[in-house]
């Protein structure tokens, strides 16, 4: 084996000889060639054999009179057996007799690694590859990439300290220098085997930026108490938090792992870590698709349709929402989990949105479809549009999720138009509304609605009445055509909400005013962009 | 549940009464006693009601003066409204903040809002009718008067209180519907009479 050089040998020796499999050797002498990684488990094994063999083979030919080193002396004791004679100092490594052509344990081959516990042994074959395959597959989605997440259990960081520290052991045992801290990382190690596999089976190529995402948790039950001695050594890295299972997160475990000293570490975990008798669960694989954003204007209709469904002790007091009816189609479409619906502003139950429409984003969540051409999202904005005379949209179109900012902004910032019947107790002429056409930039007082104080806090809102437009009808009703501030209550500055919106219409006119019908004629947003029919 | 056709801010709200009891008008130092938490109560010959109007929105209720209240009658002028109602406690430095109204004072509905004093030397003390918290009065009355007297229903309210989520169906049990107000009214007048 090229990659190995004579002062891995100790290392690999050691660690083969307890437990450790051949690819976490490999990252134990910080070997970088992904490729290698990639060779069969068997022949990896034999490799280091060899690789062992044939500088044994030398130092034989070498030294054959001179003391032999301590590693060659000290005889192999059962591992097990070993694992618990723990001195002060730490474990002094157990290493097989010296006889040539004996550098490792027959037996190793088959054992499950005490470093890894089977992730980069089994976890690497064809046979779960083919699992995780299964599952995508199965699983239905449309992407054009992958990203492979792998949660291991953390126990993994403690056994890799320790098997870490033994072979620091060893090499100032042998009076060698130490070798460099940075090895390579269990997951790098794992994705170079399993992405080209997965790849190769998926049609697709592995992305780190890839919305969708493959995931598997790794567990291994038998081991999960290792994690423990860490909280009386370290315990303020383990503060219980709601809603998680177990205190010992990975995170924590690596905290505790930087803060807690060699010798106390030795103290309370063996050196080398023991071998396991069972391989880790894999025990979740799942699939998920970042959300996809379909944005586009709705106008309204009815004036007997709220924005969210209106549930009130799990009753419903009217049937369907303007959320509803557009995103039924879109869920079916998509083939997502969940949605969630923003829009620029709402308006009441009993207005309706005329004009362009008001703009509204839905985010799609963990969608099974995502691919959609501007004929195909044409077509589902003609099913939306056919499927109910209450709404219609335009403009139906994939966004990115800055569009729920754009929403945002919309609601607090854009003018919007509207058309209001007002009625009169006392009777009117032309002359008496007429003034209201020369009152520019209007400044309202308004508290906070009585209708909406409930959930609301109670405040004062300043707001402008742009321009007023009016159209007498008869004694008692005219029509008024207001452009205002975002965030302007409409039936208030009529009503007067008991005087609390200042000034409005009443005051204005000298007379009672009430609200009979609202219409929004235009909500002033630019966005999303017009499409062409 | 509001009344048809066309009215003002007020078409929203649901209208509950709370008459006046038989015991005579609440002066200072006249305590009530639990018996005028109870609906129906019979009258006293000649001496006219101190009734109010609470008018509810989903949870807010409006607290008015009911168009038989003596303040309302012809003759009468207001010559000051007062929301000290105790040497601690005035009903002008109530503060609220946020959605919950944290710092509301807390009222019973025997608890006092404001005392109004007529020309003629009367007081009247206006009662809160419902429990919950104050979330603010009616200071437009107290520049203008006269508001209260033309407008009692909507600008001349006398104060917004917000019951508890929970209490908010149960409040309105201590008080009379628009009906059963009307059959008390019919009752005085029957035995004015």
């Amino acid at each position: 084996m090229s990659s190995l050089t004579e002062k891995n040998r100790p290392i690999v020796q050691l660690l083969l000889n307890t437990g450790t499999c051949p690819r976490c050797i490999l990252r134990f002498c910080c070997v970088g060639s992904q490729m290698l990684y990639r060779h069969p488990h068997k022949d990896l094994m034999k490799d280091l054999q060899e690789f062992l063999k044939n500088s044994q083979e030398e130092e034989d030919t070498v030294c054959l009179d001179v003391a032999d080193p301590p590693c060659k002396r000290i005889r192999l004791e059962h591992r097990a057996e070993g694992a618990e004679d723990l001195n002060h100092n730490g474990a002094v490594p157990q290493l097989p007799s010296a006889g040539h052509g004996n550098a490792a344990r027959e037996s190793s081959a088959g054992d499950v690694c005490n470093v890894c516990l089977g992730i980069l042994q089994d976890f690497c074959e064809a046979d779960f590859v083919k699992k995780v395959c299964q599952k995508v597959n199965s699983a239905d989605y449309q992407f054009t990439s992958f990203v492979f997440s792998v949660s291991l259990p953390p126990q993994l960081s403690v056994r890799e300290r320790a098997a870490w520290l033994g072979v620091k052991q060893q090499m100032r045992n042998l009076g060698l220098p130490l070798p460099k801290d940075d090895i390579v990382q269990l997951k790098e190690a794992y994705k170079w085997i399993i992405h080209p596999q997965l790849s190769e089976e998926l049609g697709v190529s592995a992305d780190g930026k890839s919305l969708f995402e493959v995931s598997v948790v790794f567990a291994h039950p038998e081991t999960d108490e290792e994690c423990r001695f860490l909280a009386t050594a370290c315990p303020d890295c383990f503060k219980p938090a709601k809603n998680k299972q177990s205190v010992f997160t990975r995170m924590a475990v690596i905290k505790a792992l930087e803060k807690i000293k060699e010798e106390d570490f030795l103290k309370h975990f063996p050196c080398p870590p023991r071998s396991p008798k069972n391989l880790c669960d894999a025990l979740e694989i799942q699939c998920n698709n970042g959300a996809v954003f379909v944005a586009g204007r709705y106008n309204k209709y009815s004036r007997n349709l709220p924005q969210t469904p209106w549930i009130i002790d799990g009753e419903r007091k009217l049937e369907s929402s303007v959320e509803e009816l557009i995103s039924e189609h879109l869920m079916a479409e998509f083939k997502a989990d969940s949605f969630n619906f923003s829009s620029s502003g709402r308006e009441d139950v009993d207005v309706r949105t005329l004009g362009n429409g008001r703009p509204f984003a839905i985010e799609l969540v963990n969608p099974r479809r995502i691919h959609f051409t501007t004929e195909e999202m044409k077509m589902l904005q003609q099913a939306i549009n056919d499927s109910s005379d209450k709404i219609q949209v335009r403009d139906l179109q994939l966004v990115t999720r800055s569009a729920i900012g754009r929403m945002k902004e919309g609601e607090e910032e854009k003018t919007k138009t509207y058309s209001a019947l007002i009625w009169t107790d006392k009777a009117i002429q032309r002359e008496d509304i007429a003034f209201l056409d020369d009152i520019k930039e209007l400044k309202l007082d308004q508290k906070t609605p009585l209708r909406v104080l409930h959930r609301r806090p109670l405040a004062v809102r300043c707001r402008l009445i742009h321009t007023m437009k009016s159209e007498y009808i008869d004694e008692h009703h005219f029509r008024l055509h207001l452009k205002t501030q975002a965030g302007t209550y409409i039936k208030e500055f009529v009503h007067g909400d008991f005087g609390r919106t200042k000034p409005n219409i009443g005051s204005l006119l000298n007379r009672t005013a009430d609200i009979l019908e609202l219409d929004v004629e235009s909500v002033d947003v630019d966005w999303p962009p017009t499409l062409a029919d | 549940a509001g009344a048809a056709g066309p009215g003002g801010a007020e078409r929203y709200f649901t209208r509950w009464y709370k008459p006046g009891t038989a015991g005579g008008r609440a002066g200072p130092g006249r305590r009530r006693g639990p018996d005028s938490l109870c609906a129906l109560l019979a009258d006293v010959k000649g001496r006219p009601c101190e009734d109010f109007c609470v008018l509810q929105h989903s949870n807010i209720c409006v607290i008015t003066l009911a168009e038989a209240h003596p303040l309302l009658q012809s003759g009468k002028t207001i010559k000051n409204i007062n929301y000290q109602i105790s040497a601690n406690c005035s009903r002008l430095q109530n503060k609220v903040s946020g959605k919950s109204k944290r710092g509301a004072q807390f009222l019973t509905e025997l608890a006092p809002l404001c005392r109004i004093s007529s020309s003629d030397g009367e007081e009247y003390t206006i009662y809160s009718c419902i429990r919950g918290r104050l979330i603010e009065v009616n200071e437009n009355i107290l520049s203008n008067p006269a508001l209260l007297q033309e407008k009692p229903s909507t600008e001349g309210y006398i104060a917004v209180v917000l019951p508890k989520f929970e209490e908010s169906k149960s409040i309105t049990q201590g008080l009379l519907t628009q009906k059963e107000y009307e059959e008390v009214l019919l009752k005085r007048r029957g035995s004015a009479s």
